[in-house]
Protein backbone atom coordinates (compact mmCIF):
# COMPACT_ATOMS: atom_id res chain seq x y z
CA UNK A 1 0.00 0.00 0.00
CA UNK A 2 3.05 2.62 1.03
CA UNK A 3 6.35 1.55 0.17
CA UNK A 4 9.31 3.40 1.22
CA UNK A 5 12.85 2.72 -1.02
CA UNK A 6 15.78 4.44 0.12
CA UNK A 7 13.91 7.55 0.12
CA UNK A 8 16.10 11.02 0.97
CA UNK A 9 14.19 14.68 2.03
CA UNK A 10 16.66 17.56 1.88
CA UNK A 11 15.56 20.86 2.20
CA UNK A 12 16.78 23.80 0.56
CA UNK A 13 19.91 25.18 2.53
CA UNK A 14 21.11 21.18 3.23
CA UNK A 15 18.67 20.66 5.95
CA UNK A 16 18.35 16.70 5.86
CA UNK A 17 15.02 15.67 6.73
CA UNK A 18 14.85 12.34 6.07
CA UNK A 19 17.83 9.83 5.53
CA UNK A 20 17.32 6.49 3.90
CA UNK A 21 14.17 5.31 4.74
CA UNK A 22 12.98 2.19 3.52
CA UNK A 23 9.93 0.19 4.74
CA UNK A 24 6.61 -1.48 3.77
CA UNK A 25 3.04 -1.17 4.97
CA UNK A 26 0.41 -3.47 3.76
CA UNK A 27 -2.99 -2.79 3.51
CA UNK A 28 -5.26 -2.73 6.13
CA UNK A 29 -2.31 -2.25 8.24
CA UNK A 30 -2.43 0.27 11.17
CA UNK A 31 1.22 1.46 11.90
CA UNK A 32 2.63 4.22 14.69
CA UNK A 33 5.10 6.75 13.52
CA UNK A 34 6.97 7.72 16.85
CA UNK A 35 10.24 9.93 17.70
CA UNK A 36 10.82 13.46 18.84
CA UNK A 37 9.17 16.68 17.49
CA UNK A 38 11.67 17.50 14.94
CA UNK A 39 12.61 13.84 14.12
CA UNK A 40 10.90 13.88 10.33
CA UNK A 41 7.33 12.44 10.96
CA UNK A 42 5.62 15.42 9.58
CA UNK A 43 8.08 15.14 6.47
CA UNK A 44 7.37 11.63 5.89
CA UNK A 45 3.38 12.02 6.37
CA UNK A 46 3.94 15.13 3.63
CA UNK A 47 5.63 12.55 1.53
CA UNK A 48 2.71 10.08 1.36
CA UNK A 49 0.11 12.51 0.55
CA UNK A 50 2.25 14.19 -1.92
CA UNK A 51 2.49 17.69 -0.37
CA UNK A 52 6.02 17.22 -0.71
CA UNK A 53 8.20 14.77 -3.42
CA UNK A 54 11.42 13.15 -2.18
CA UNK A 55 14.73 14.65 -3.12
CA UNK A 56 15.69 10.85 -4.07
CA UNK A 57 14.62 7.43 -3.66
CA UNK A 58 10.72 5.66 -4.32
CA UNK A 59 7.91 6.24 -2.47
CA UNK A 60 5.32 4.12 -3.47
CA UNK A 61 1.59 4.53 -2.51
CA UNK A 62 -1.04 3.05 -3.99
CA UNK A 63 0.79 2.06 -6.65
CA UNK A 64 2.05 5.84 -7.65
CA UNK A 65 5.40 6.83 -7.57
CA UNK A 66 5.72 10.03 -5.86
CA UNK A 67 8.42 11.17 -6.91
CA UNK A 68 7.21 11.49 -10.44
CA UNK A 69 3.47 11.68 -10.52
CA UNK A 70 2.00 14.37 -12.21
CA UNK A 71 0.34 17.97 -10.54
CA UNK A 72 -3.28 16.68 -12.74
CA UNK A 73 -2.67 13.25 -11.05
CA UNK A 74 -2.60 14.28 -7.29
CA UNK A 75 -6.05 15.34 -6.45
CA UNK A 76 -7.47 11.66 -7.54
CA UNK A 77 -4.58 10.80 -5.00
CA UNK A 78 -5.13 12.29 -2.08
CA UNK A 79 -8.88 11.63 -2.85
CA UNK A 80 -8.27 7.97 -1.47
CA UNK A 81 -6.34 9.37 1.21
CA UNK A 82 -8.11 10.63 4.81
CA UNK A 83 -5.77 13.61 6.10
CA UNK A 84 -5.65 14.26 10.09
CA UNK A 85 -3.72 17.37 11.03
CA UNK A 86 -2.45 18.15 14.65
CA UNK A 87 -4.03 21.94 13.55
CA UNK A 88 -7.45 20.23 12.52
CA UNK A 89 -7.36 22.86 10.08
CA UNK A 90 -11.12 23.53 9.58
CA UNK A 91 -12.64 26.37 8.18
CA UNK A 92 -14.45 28.86 10.12
CA UNK A 93 -16.62 30.36 7.95
CA UNK A 94 -19.19 27.91 7.55
CA UNK A 95 -20.77 25.24 10.19
CA UNK A 96 -19.58 21.56 11.16
CA UNK A 97 -22.10 20.18 8.66
CA UNK A 98 -20.52 21.97 5.94
CA UNK A 99 -17.04 21.30 6.49
CA UNK A 100 -17.55 17.86 6.16
CA UNK A 101 -19.38 18.01 3.23
CA UNK A 102 -16.68 20.04 1.43
CA UNK A 103 -14.67 16.53 0.18
CA UNK A 104 -18.06 15.52 -1.08
CA UNK A 105 -18.32 18.34 -3.10
CA UNK A 106 -15.01 18.07 -4.40
CA UNK A 107 -16.12 14.89 -5.79
CA UNK A 108 -19.10 16.29 -6.90
CA UNK A 109 -21.53 13.93 -5.13
CA UNK A 110 -25.19 14.46 -4.99
CA UNK A 111 -26.29 16.76 -2.74
CA UNK A 112 -28.84 13.98 -0.55
CA UNK A 113 -26.64 11.43 -0.86
CA UNK A 114 -23.89 13.64 0.53
CA UNK A 115 -25.91 14.80 3.46
CA UNK A 116 -26.74 11.02 4.26
CA UNK A 117 -23.05 10.66 4.24
CA UNK A 118 -22.15 13.09 6.19
CA UNK A 119 -24.69 12.82 8.74
CA UNK A 120 -23.30 9.24 8.92
CA UNK A 121 -19.56 10.68 9.17
CA UNK A 122 -20.43 13.21 12.23
CA UNK A 123 -22.20 10.44 14.08
CA UNK A 124 -19.23 8.26 13.82
CA UNK A 125 -17.13 10.81 15.80
CA UNK A 126 -20.25 11.78 18.00
CA UNK A 127 -21.07 14.96 16.67
CA UNK A 128 -24.10 14.43 15.22
CA UNK A 129 -26.08 16.80 17.52
CA UNK A 130 -23.29 19.91 16.65
CA UNK A 131 -23.76 19.58 12.90
CA UNK A 132 -24.96 23.63 12.96
CA UNK A 133 -22.31 24.78 15.09
CA UNK A 134 -19.34 26.74 14.17
CA UNK A 135 -15.91 24.82 14.28
CA UNK A 136 -14.71 27.70 16.62
CA UNK A 137 -17.56 26.93 19.35
CA UNK A 138 -16.59 23.29 19.77
CA UNK A 139 -13.85 22.27 22.00
CA UNK A 140 -10.32 21.06 21.34
CA UNK A 141 -11.49 17.27 20.97
CA UNK A 142 -14.15 18.04 19.12
CA UNK A 143 -12.35 20.06 16.77
CA UNK A 144 -10.30 17.18 16.28
CA UNK A 145 -13.50 14.72 15.56
CA UNK A 146 -14.47 16.83 13.14
CA UNK A 147 -11.46 16.90 11.09
CA UNK A 148 -11.37 12.87 11.72
CA UNK A 149 -15.24 13.36 10.51
CA UNK A 150 -14.08 15.20 7.19
CA UNK A 151 -11.47 12.83 6.66
CA UNK A 152 -13.55 9.27 6.20
CA UNK A 153 -16.62 11.08 4.44
CA UNK A 154 -15.13 10.13 1.25
CA UNK A 155 -14.21 6.50 2.14
CA UNK A 156 -10.63 6.70 2.13
CA UNK A 157 -8.18 3.25 2.23
CA UNK A 158 -5.48 5.18 3.82
CA UNK A 159 -5.94 7.59 7.03
CA UNK A 160 -2.86 9.66 7.91
CA UNK A 161 -2.98 11.09 10.91
CA UNK A 162 -0.13 13.74 12.34
CA UNK A 163 -0.58 13.94 16.32
CA UNK A 164 -3.93 13.42 16.38
CA UNK A 165 -3.76 13.29 20.11
CA UNK A 166 -1.35 16.20 20.15
CA UNK A 167 -2.88 18.39 22.36
CA UNK A 168 -5.93 16.41 24.16
CA UNK A 169 -5.83 14.91 27.34
CA UNK A 170 -6.29 10.97 27.80
CA UNK A 171 -10.16 10.82 28.24
CA UNK A 172 -10.39 12.72 25.03
CA UNK A 173 -7.28 11.04 23.61
CA UNK A 174 -8.56 7.15 23.96
CA UNK A 175 -12.11 8.52 22.02
CA UNK A 176 -10.15 9.20 19.01
CA UNK A 177 -7.90 6.33 19.69
CA UNK A 178 -11.48 4.05 19.48
CA UNK A 179 -12.53 5.82 16.82
CA UNK A 180 -9.50 4.53 14.75
CA UNK A 181 -9.46 1.01 15.90
CA UNK A 182 -12.42 0.84 14.61
CA UNK A 183 -11.74 2.03 11.27
CA UNK A 184 -8.80 -0.31 11.23
CA UNK A 185 -11.42 -3.27 11.79
CA UNK A 186 -13.24 -2.49 8.61
CA UNK A 187 -9.53 -2.44 6.71
CA UNK A 188 -8.47 1.07 6.30
CA UNK A 189 -4.81 1.59 6.13
CA UNK A 190 -3.76 3.87 8.86
CA UNK A 191 -0.87 5.47 9.65
CA UNK A 192 -0.41 7.52 13.07
CA UNK A 193 2.62 9.69 14.56
CA UNK A 194 2.32 9.76 18.37
CA UNK A 195 5.08 10.94 20.51
CA UNK A 196 2.13 9.22 23.34
CA UNK A 197 3.51 6.32 25.24
CA UNK A 198 -0.06 6.07 26.70
CA UNK A 199 -1.54 5.31 23.52
CA UNK A 200 1.12 2.82 22.13
CA UNK A 201 0.96 0.74 25.30
CA UNK A 202 -2.97 0.92 25.26
CA UNK A 203 -2.85 0.49 21.67
CA UNK A 204 -0.35 -1.30 20.86
CA UNK A 205 0.38 -1.73 16.79
CA UNK A 206 4.24 -1.66 15.02
CA UNK A 207 5.79 1.57 15.16
CA UNK A 208 7.91 3.22 13.13
CA UNK A 209 10.85 4.73 15.18
CA UNK A 210 12.24 8.18 13.75
CA UNK A 211 15.74 9.90 14.98
CA UNK A 212 16.79 12.68 12.97
CA UNK A 213 15.19 11.56 9.93
CA UNK A 214 16.86 8.07 10.26
CA UNK A 215 14.41 4.73 10.71
CA UNK A 216 15.45 3.25 14.06
CA UNK A 217 15.42 -0.68 14.78
CA UNK B 1 -26.43 16.04 -14.79
CA UNK B 2 -23.48 15.65 -12.07
CA UNK B 3 -21.83 18.68 -13.73
CA UNK B 4 -24.92 20.19 -14.42
CA UNK B 5 -25.42 20.68 -10.68
CA UNK B 6 -22.47 20.93 -9.83
CA UNK B 7 -22.51 23.99 -12.08
CA UNK B 8 -25.54 25.23 -9.85
CA UNK B 9 -24.25 25.24 -7.00
CA UNK B 10 -21.31 27.09 -7.84
CA UNK B 11 -23.30 29.56 -9.45
CA UNK B 12 -25.81 30.16 -6.19
CA UNK B 13 -22.78 29.92 -4.09
CA UNK B 14 -21.23 33.27 -6.32
CA UNK B 15 -24.62 35.15 -5.98
CA UNK B 16 -24.59 34.60 -2.10
CA UNK B 17 -20.98 35.80 -2.43
CA UNK B 18 -21.66 39.01 -4.43
CA UNK B 19 -24.99 39.74 -1.92
CA UNK B 20 -22.77 38.97 0.92
CA UNK B 21 -20.71 42.18 0.38
CA UNK B 22 -23.33 44.41 -1.23
CA UNK B 23 -21.82 47.79 -1.19
CA UNK B 24 -18.48 46.40 -2.88
CA UNK B 25 -20.39 44.49 -5.83
CA UNK B 26 -22.68 47.40 -6.34
CA UNK B 27 -19.92 50.08 -6.50
CA UNK B 28 -17.74 47.38 -8.55
CA UNK B 29 -20.91 46.93 -11.05
CA UNK B 30 -21.53 50.59 -11.38
CA UNK B 31 -17.98 50.96 -12.74
CA UNK B 32 -17.72 48.72 -14.86
CA UNK B 33 -20.92 49.67 -16.11
CA UNK B 34 -20.14 53.19 -16.33
CA UNK B 35 -16.67 52.30 -17.65
CA UNK B 36 -18.81 50.35 -20.24
CA UNK B 37 -21.38 53.08 -21.38
CA UNK B 38 -18.69 55.51 -22.65
CA UNK B 39 -17.93 53.60 -25.90
CA UNK B 40 -20.82 52.17 -26.43
CA UNK B 41 -22.89 55.50 -26.00
CA UNK B 42 -20.15 56.65 -28.44
CA UNK B 43 -20.92 53.97 -30.90
CA UNK B 44 -24.88 54.74 -30.09
CA UNK B 45 -24.43 58.32 -31.07
CA UNK B 46 -22.46 57.57 -34.28
CA UNK B 47 -24.65 55.11 -35.69
CA UNK B 48 -27.44 57.41 -35.42
CA UNK B 49 -25.76 59.78 -37.24
CA UNK B 50 -24.30 57.18 -40.08
CA UNK B 51 -28.34 56.40 -40.64
CA UNK B 52 -29.13 59.68 -40.96
CA UNK B 53 -25.98 60.59 -43.50
CA UNK B 54 -27.05 57.48 -45.14
CA UNK B 55 -30.74 58.49 -45.43
CA UNK B 56 -29.73 61.92 -47.10
CA UNK B 57 -27.25 60.06 -49.14
CA UNK B 58 -28.77 57.01 -50.42
CA UNK B 59 -29.47 59.05 -53.77
CA UNK B 60 -27.32 61.05 -54.71
CA UNK B 61 -28.12 63.81 -56.86
CA UNK B 62 -25.92 65.99 -59.43
CA UNK B 63 -27.54 69.52 -60.04
CA UNK B 64 -26.50 70.54 -63.99
CA UNK B 65 -27.15 74.18 -63.90
CA UNK B 66 -27.78 75.78 -67.79
CA UNK B 67 -25.80 78.80 -68.95
CA UNK B 68 -28.37 81.69 -68.62
CA UNK B 69 -29.84 82.21 -72.08
CA UNK B 70 -29.84 78.15 -73.52
CA UNK B 71 -32.55 78.11 -76.15
CA UNK B 72 -35.04 75.56 -75.79
CA UNK B 73 -34.07 73.29 -78.76
CA UNK B 74 -30.56 73.33 -76.26
CA UNK B 75 -32.23 72.12 -73.43
CA UNK B 76 -34.21 69.38 -75.06
CA UNK B 77 -30.70 68.37 -76.84
CA UNK B 78 -28.75 68.10 -73.28
CA UNK B 79 -31.53 66.36 -72.16
CA UNK B 80 -31.58 63.64 -74.77
CA UNK B 81 -28.03 63.29 -74.01
CA UNK B 82 -28.14 63.00 -70.34
CA UNK B 83 -31.49 60.80 -69.99
CA UNK B 84 -28.96 58.28 -72.71
CA UNK B 85 -26.08 58.49 -70.61
CA UNK B 86 -24.66 55.17 -69.25
CA UNK B 87 -24.05 56.57 -65.54
CA UNK B 88 -27.32 58.08 -65.31
CA UNK B 89 -30.63 56.17 -64.02
CA UNK B 90 -33.31 59.17 -64.38
CA UNK B 91 -33.60 63.42 -64.96
CA UNK B 92 -35.98 65.44 -63.63
CA UNK B 93 -35.90 69.30 -65.33
CA UNK B 94 -36.62 72.03 -63.54
CA UNK B 95 -37.10 75.49 -64.94
CA UNK B 96 -36.04 78.48 -63.83
CA UNK B 97 -39.60 79.64 -63.66
CA UNK B 98 -40.40 76.80 -61.01
CA UNK B 99 -37.24 77.49 -59.58
CA UNK B 100 -38.24 80.94 -58.61
CA UNK B 101 -40.90 79.77 -57.48
CA UNK B 102 -39.95 77.29 -55.15
CA UNK B 103 -37.41 79.51 -54.06
CA UNK B 104 -40.16 81.96 -52.90
CA UNK B 105 -42.44 79.41 -51.43
CA UNK B 106 -39.00 77.63 -48.83
CA UNK B 107 -37.00 80.49 -48.27
CA UNK B 108 -39.99 83.44 -47.37
CA UNK B 109 -38.24 85.34 -49.30
CA UNK B 110 -40.91 86.38 -51.42
CA UNK B 111 -40.80 90.00 -51.09
CA UNK B 112 -37.06 90.32 -51.90
CA UNK B 113 -37.89 87.85 -54.61
CA UNK B 114 -40.88 89.63 -55.79
CA UNK B 115 -38.92 92.90 -56.52
CA UNK B 116 -36.29 91.21 -58.41
CA UNK B 117 -37.14 93.02 -62.10
CA UNK B 118 -35.47 89.75 -63.97
CA UNK B 119 -35.54 86.13 -62.94
CA UNK B 120 -31.60 85.66 -61.74
CA UNK B 121 -31.83 81.55 -62.18
CA UNK B 122 -30.88 79.35 -64.45
CA UNK B 123 -32.35 76.45 -66.05
CA UNK B 124 -31.35 72.86 -64.43
CA UNK B 125 -31.42 69.22 -64.64
CA UNK B 126 -31.51 67.34 -61.93
CA UNK B 127 -29.75 63.78 -62.80
CA UNK B 128 -29.54 60.93 -60.41
CA UNK B 129 -26.83 58.63 -61.15
CA UNK B 130 -26.66 54.84 -61.35
CA UNK B 131 -25.09 53.58 -58.30
CA UNK B 132 -21.30 54.46 -57.63
CA UNK B 133 -18.71 55.12 -55.50
CA UNK B 134 -17.44 59.05 -54.70
CA UNK B 135 -14.44 58.44 -57.49
CA UNK B 136 -17.29 57.58 -60.10
CA UNK B 137 -19.38 60.36 -59.19
CA UNK B 138 -16.70 62.86 -59.74
CA UNK B 139 -15.64 61.26 -62.96
CA UNK B 140 -19.26 61.73 -64.07
CA UNK B 141 -19.38 65.41 -62.91
CA UNK B 142 -16.37 66.35 -64.55
CA UNK B 143 -17.50 64.83 -67.81
CA UNK B 144 -20.30 66.62 -67.77
CA UNK B 145 -19.27 69.96 -66.93
CA UNK B 146 -16.80 69.54 -70.07
CA UNK B 147 -19.76 69.71 -72.04
CA UNK B 148 -21.32 72.63 -74.49
CA UNK B 149 -23.59 75.33 -72.41
CA UNK B 150 -23.46 73.82 -69.44
CA UNK B 151 -22.65 76.64 -66.51
CA UNK B 152 -21.84 73.85 -63.76
CA UNK B 153 -22.31 71.17 -62.44
CA UNK B 154 -23.12 70.32 -58.84
CA UNK B 155 -22.19 66.99 -56.61
CA UNK B 156 -24.95 67.24 -54.40
CA UNK B 157 -23.40 64.25 -52.13
CA UNK B 158 -19.82 65.77 -51.51
CA UNK B 159 -20.73 66.85 -48.32
CA UNK B 160 -21.76 63.30 -47.23
CA UNK B 161 -18.16 61.80 -47.77
CA UNK B 162 -17.13 64.98 -45.49
CA UNK B 163 -19.19 63.29 -42.82
CA UNK B 164 -18.64 59.88 -43.36
CA UNK B 165 -14.71 60.87 -43.11
CA UNK B 166 -15.51 62.40 -39.99
CA UNK B 167 -17.75 59.45 -38.48
CA UNK B 168 -14.71 56.99 -39.56
CA UNK B 169 -12.62 59.27 -36.95
CA UNK B 170 -15.07 59.45 -34.81
CA UNK B 171 -14.94 55.30 -35.30
CA UNK B 172 -11.60 54.65 -34.80
CA UNK B 173 -11.51 56.73 -31.48
CA UNK B 174 -15.09 54.54 -30.07
CA UNK B 175 -12.58 51.79 -30.76
CA UNK B 176 -9.61 53.35 -28.99
CA UNK B 177 -12.16 54.24 -26.11
CA UNK B 178 -13.55 50.73 -26.13
CA UNK B 179 -9.90 49.09 -25.97
CA UNK B 180 -8.91 50.88 -23.28
CA UNK B 181 -11.90 50.27 -20.57
CA UNK B 182 -11.67 46.99 -21.53
CA UNK B 183 -8.60 46.85 -20.42
CA UNK B 184 -9.74 48.66 -17.41
CA UNK B 185 -12.74 46.35 -16.79
CA UNK B 186 -10.23 43.25 -16.98
CA UNK B 187 -8.00 45.35 -14.61
CA UNK B 188 -10.78 45.34 -12.34
CA UNK B 189 -11.82 42.00 -12.26
CA UNK B 190 -8.36 41.19 -11.80
CA UNK B 191 -7.99 42.63 -8.40
CA UNK B 192 -11.48 42.03 -7.12
CA UNK B 193 -10.43 38.54 -7.62
CA UNK B 194 -6.82 38.67 -6.08
CA UNK B 195 -8.30 40.07 -2.64
CA UNK B 196 -10.74 36.93 -3.02
CA UNK B 197 -8.28 34.51 -3.47
CA UNK B 198 -6.00 36.42 -0.15
CA UNK B 199 -8.93 36.51 1.87
CA UNK B 200 -10.03 32.82 1.11
CA UNK B 201 -6.30 30.98 1.20
CA UNK B 202 -7.21 29.04 4.03
CA UNK B 203 -10.15 27.13 1.93
CA UNK B 204 -8.38 27.13 -1.27
CA UNK B 205 -4.99 25.17 0.76
CA UNK B 206 -7.58 22.51 2.79
CA UNK B 207 -9.26 22.28 -0.89
CA UNK B 208 -6.55 21.19 -2.03
CA UNK B 209 -5.04 18.72 0.88
CA UNK B 210 -8.40 16.99 0.26
CA UNK B 211 -8.39 16.48 -3.31
CA UNK B 212 -9.74 19.31 -5.08
CA UNK B 213 -8.56 19.66 -8.70
CA UNK B 214 -7.36 23.18 -10.47
CA UNK B 215 -10.71 23.13 -12.23
CA UNK B 216 -12.99 22.89 -8.57
CA UNK B 217 -10.80 25.79 -7.23
CA UNK B 218 -10.71 27.97 -10.20
CA UNK B 219 -14.46 27.79 -10.72
CA UNK B 220 -15.92 30.24 -8.25
CA UNK B 221 -13.86 32.82 -8.96
CA UNK B 222 -14.78 32.47 -12.81
CA UNK B 223 -18.31 32.25 -12.05
CA UNK B 224 -17.79 35.51 -10.17
CA UNK B 225 -15.67 37.47 -12.50
CA UNK B 226 -18.24 36.51 -15.52
CA UNK B 227 -21.37 37.28 -12.96
CA UNK B 228 -19.63 40.62 -12.10
CA UNK B 229 -18.90 41.46 -15.97
CA UNK B 230 -22.12 40.27 -16.75
CA UNK B 231 -24.25 42.47 -14.39
CA UNK B 232 -21.64 45.52 -15.49
CA UNK B 233 -22.92 44.95 -18.68
CA UNK B 234 -26.37 45.21 -18.00
CA UNK B 235 -25.93 48.55 -15.92
CA UNK B 236 -24.32 49.95 -18.96
CA UNK B 237 -27.55 48.98 -20.75
CA UNK B 238 -29.65 50.31 -18.59
CA UNK B 239 -27.52 53.84 -18.26
CA UNK B 240 -27.93 53.84 -21.95
CA UNK B 241 -31.45 53.35 -22.27
CA UNK B 242 -31.87 55.98 -20.03
CA UNK B 243 -30.08 58.15 -21.58
CA UNK B 244 -31.10 57.51 -24.82
CA UNK B 245 -34.48 57.80 -23.29
CA UNK B 246 -33.82 61.32 -21.63
CA UNK B 247 -32.18 62.47 -24.86
CA UNK B 248 -34.55 61.78 -27.16
CA UNK B 249 -37.12 63.59 -25.16
CA UNK B 250 -35.48 66.56 -25.40
CA UNK B 251 -34.41 66.02 -28.91
CA UNK B 252 -38.02 65.67 -29.73
CA UNK B 253 -39.15 69.35 -29.16
CA UNK B 254 -35.35 70.51 -31.25
CA UNK B 255 -36.47 68.56 -34.49
CA UNK B 256 -39.74 69.42 -34.32
CA UNK B 257 -38.04 73.20 -35.04
CA UNK B 258 -36.54 71.69 -37.72
CA UNK B 259 -39.42 69.82 -39.56
CA UNK B 260 -36.81 66.39 -39.00
CA UNK B 261 -37.52 62.73 -37.64
CA UNK B 262 -34.07 62.36 -36.54
CA UNK B 263 -33.80 60.72 -33.06
CA UNK B 264 -31.19 58.51 -30.97
CA UNK B 265 -31.86 55.09 -31.87
CA UNK B 266 -31.38 52.40 -29.06
CA UNK B 267 -29.60 49.63 -28.74
CA UNK B 268 -30.48 46.64 -31.06
CA UNK B 269 -31.13 42.66 -29.61
CA UNK B 270 -28.14 42.22 -31.30
CA UNK B 271 -25.95 44.88 -29.93
CA UNK B 272 -27.28 44.74 -26.86
CA UNK B 273 -26.76 40.70 -26.86
CA UNK B 274 -23.06 41.69 -27.94
CA UNK B 275 -22.65 43.93 -25.17
CA UNK B 276 -23.59 41.26 -22.39
CA UNK B 277 -22.08 38.92 -24.17
CA UNK B 278 -18.08 41.06 -24.48
CA UNK B 279 -18.55 41.90 -20.31
CA UNK B 280 -19.31 38.34 -19.19
CA UNK B 281 -16.21 37.51 -21.91
CA UNK B 282 -14.03 40.29 -20.22
CA UNK B 283 -15.01 39.51 -16.65
CA UNK B 284 -14.23 35.69 -16.60
CA UNK B 285 -11.18 36.66 -19.00
CA UNK B 286 -10.03 39.68 -15.53
CA UNK B 287 -10.54 36.49 -13.06
CA UNK B 288 -9.22 33.82 -14.84
CA UNK B 289 -5.79 36.33 -15.83
CA UNK B 290 -5.95 36.80 -11.60
CA UNK B 291 -6.31 32.72 -10.68
CA UNK B 292 -3.80 31.55 -12.76
CA UNK B 293 -1.19 34.19 -11.70
CA UNK B 294 -2.40 33.84 -8.00
CA UNK B 295 -3.53 30.05 -7.41
CA UNK B 296 -0.50 28.51 -7.67
CA UNK B 297 1.59 30.55 -4.96
CA UNK B 298 -1.14 28.80 -2.95
CA UNK B 299 0.25 25.44 -2.07
CA UNK B 300 -0.26 23.61 0.91
CA UNK B 301 2.73 22.73 3.18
Amino acid sequence: MIKFNQVYKRYPGGHEALKNLSFDIEEGEMVYLTGHSGAGKSTLLKLVAAIERPSSGGVLVKGQNIRSIKPAAIPALRRNIGLIFQDHKLLFDRNAFDNVMLPLQICGFDHRESAKRVRAALDKVGLLDREKANPIALSGGEQQRLCIARAIVNRPTILLADEPTGNLDTEYATEIMNIFKSFHQVGVTLLISTHDEGILRQFPARALHLKKGALQA
Amino acid sequence: MRTLLEHLRVLRFTLQRLLLTPNATLLNILIIGIALSLPVGGYVLLKSVQTLGSKIAGTPQISVFLATGTGAGDIERIGDRLKQHARIKRIEFVSREVALKKLQHSTGLSDVIGGLSQNPLPDAFVAYPRAGDAAALEALRDELKSWQRIEHVQLDSAWVHKLEALLDFGRVAVIILAALLSFALVAITFNTIRLQILTRREEIEVAKLIGATDAFIRRPFLYFGFTQGLLGGATAWLLISASLFLLNHTLTGLTQLYASDFSLQGLSSGDSFALLAFSAYLGWLGAWFSVSQHLWQIEPR
